[in-house]
């Protein structure tokens, strides 16, 4: 049984060693001075600690409007979103209407539809309502998401339809049900999906890559991406750069870790 | 009555924007990709519409005759075939380890494990592009100290992908252990305590009660994690472009270099669709697989 014991933990000491020496090495790299991440063997801790990488990047390449473009664009996409599909999840959650089920079950199955296919016509379409290269871009793709509604539904399901018979009793409004009684009664949820939309929008490449052209519209990975391709000789710049990127998010997750492991539960919760 | 009549167009207003936005900016998108995969449009079609002609299925006849297009193929699902089992396979043995009685520090690990999930992937990319570096790679410098040979990971076109793999695992392996240990945690304790009573051993425990009560888990956790593989996109992009050799071009990303970068839409547009298709067939695939066993 000890020994037992003592093989697991080594195990998982192995495997949290091999998972986080990756960050160490970038942390370590961003505080170092041109070219001194480029050594055999590697260092795991800067020879002489310095800040001239963040300072580079965010003054002269002026990294921190890119940080400015993320944070609004994934603060824009979470609020919006979460209003949209929030309204959308009551309809589906307490009201009984002509096709409800149809309506949801179509939505569900095309969530098997890669985003990929839509990018094209969807560039064509901002392109031709002259969005390209700006907030919206980003915004309006990202108002409402199928996953969003069923993720509120699912959670919605659990409010006693009482509740909401008692208070159209009362002589609430459609409106005031939902925004005093349905609202209050899903903000677990609610922070559990702001938290996937945040980090979602934070996170994401492909279409941004595709709408935004220019420095100072990028997003922090578009402009990373497009740093990199001249700074390919340059670690300790480049890990620098990957450590603004990265630290929000962690951070944001650190906080609010438990909402995003019991959102990934209930997202796996077949019918 | 008039209650019903406000209840129910209650429920259309506040279905309206939701729908409405998906309708416009998901579906009407799918179905004009449809369409545009069986037209010539391109570059100078964007100026004058009228210039776009409809080509049939000229687009997928010539895809079927493009090498590029079957190594993008081939690429991809060599990297779903090896990466996704792999991944599950540590996912599931994370898992196991962390649920077991014996664990202590369980938060702590599982934090651990599932921290690479959260960061920006192209962040990551960029990290690991450093860390494979041939001459001064933390990869190399360990495969040094036990007596290996250094790869030039990203630069031979055998070890390309491999790499990229390696990193999708360990990038990726957290989100499928939690869903896991969820599913463990559901097993009743009874089933053990049965297969004990009849003397089943660790093995076969894990073999006649785990595996079995985790079906439908690992089941969802194989199409999701298929679905997400397919996708391969921004790891090749920042790691290899692509190459060497075109050994790490993807599907998405001969979609991407097609449609964005030399603006053969209608071409790009088919590529999205052969996806699309492949995604839907490996999905059903693995749903029949699975009510047949």
């Amino acid at each position: 049984m000890y020994q037992k014991k003592t093989f697991l933990h080594l195990l998982l000491f192995i495997g949290a060693i091999l998972t986080i020496a990756p960050f160490v090495w970038m942390l370590s790299a961003s505080f170092m001075y041109d070219g001194h991440a480029s050594v055999y063997p590697p260092r795991f801790i800067p020879d002489q600690f310095t800040l001239i990488q963040y300072k580079h990047l965010l003054a002269r390449l002026n990294l921190a409007r890119n940080f400015f473009n993320s944070l609004f664009l994934a603060l824009s996409v979470s609020l919006i979103s979460l209003l949209l599909n929030s309204m959308a999840a009551f309809a589906f959650a307490k009201y009984r209407f002509k096709w409800k089920d149809k309506i949801f079950n179509t939505l569900l199955a095309s969530m098997i539809i890669p985003a990929q296919i839509t990018m094209l016509p969807l560039f064509l379409m901002l392109r031709y309502m002259g969005l390209v290269n700006t907030y919206l871009a980003i915004i309006i793709p990202g108002m409402a998401n199928i996953f969003g509604i069923f993720l509120i539904r699912q959670y919605a399901q659990s409010i006693p339809d009482s509740l909401i018979e008692a208070a159209r009793i009362d002589g609430a409004s459609e409106f005031q049900i939902f925004k005093e009684i349905f609202l209050p009664l899903i903000v677990p949820i609610l922070v559990t999906l702001a938290l996937f939309t945040f980090l979602g929008t934070w996170n994401d490449f492909l279409w941004p890559l595709i709408v935004l052209n220019n420095d100072s519209m990028y997003t922090l990975p578009v402009a990373l991406a497009n740093l990199m391709g001249e700074h390919t000789k340059d670690p300790e710049l480049m890990m620098a750069g990957s450590v603004i990127t990265i630290l929000p998010v962690v951070f944001v997750f650190l906080f609010l870790q438990r909402y995003y492991i019991s959102g990934i539960m209930l997202g796996s919760i077949k019918e | 009555m008039v209650r019903l009549i406000t209840k129910d167009s209650a429920a259309f207003v506040f279905l309206a924007p939701a729908l409405s936005a998906i309708f416009v900016f998901f579906f009407i998108p799918v179905f004009a990709s449809f369409l545009i995969g069986f037209t010539d449009l391109d570059i100078y079609a964007l100026g004058d519409l009228s210039k776009v002609r409809f080509v049939g299925i000229e687009n997928y006849a010539r895809l079927i005759k493009d090498p590029l297009f079957w190594q993008a193929l081939f690429n991809t699902f060599y990297f779903v075939i090896v990466a996704a089992p792999l991944s599950i396979a540590v996912s599931l043995s994370a898992a196991l380890v962390l649920n077991s009685k014996l664990t202590m520090f369980k938060p702590l690990f599982r934090l651990t494990f599932f921290m690479p999930v959260v960061t920006t992937l192209v962040a990551i990319a960029i990290v690991w592009r450093f860390i494979y570096h041939p001459n001064f790679g933390v990869i190399n410098y360990f495969l040094g100290l036990i007596g290996l040979h250094p790869i030039d990971w990203l630069g031979d076109p055998n070890w390309a992908m491999p790499a990229i793999i390696l990193m999708a695992v360990w990038k990726n392996f957290g989100y499928n252990m939690i869903i896991f240990i969820a599913g463990l945690q559901s097993i009743p304790e009874y089933l053990y305590e049965a297969a004990v009573i009849e003397g089943a051993n660790g093995w076969q425990q894990f073999k006649s009660v785990t595996l079995p009560m985790l079906a439908p888990t690992t089941l969802f956790v194989s199409i999701i994690t298929m679905i997400g593989f397919f996708q391969l996109f921004a790891e090749p992009y920042i790691m290899t472009q692509g190459g060497p050799l075109n050994k790490t071009l993807s599907i998405v990303l001969y979609m991407y270099n097609e449609g964005f970068r030399w603006w053969n839409m209608g071409y790009s547009a088919a590529i999205a669709f052969v996806l699309f298709f492949i995604i839907f067939t490996g999905t059903i695939v693995q749903l029949k697989l699975q009510n047949k066993g």
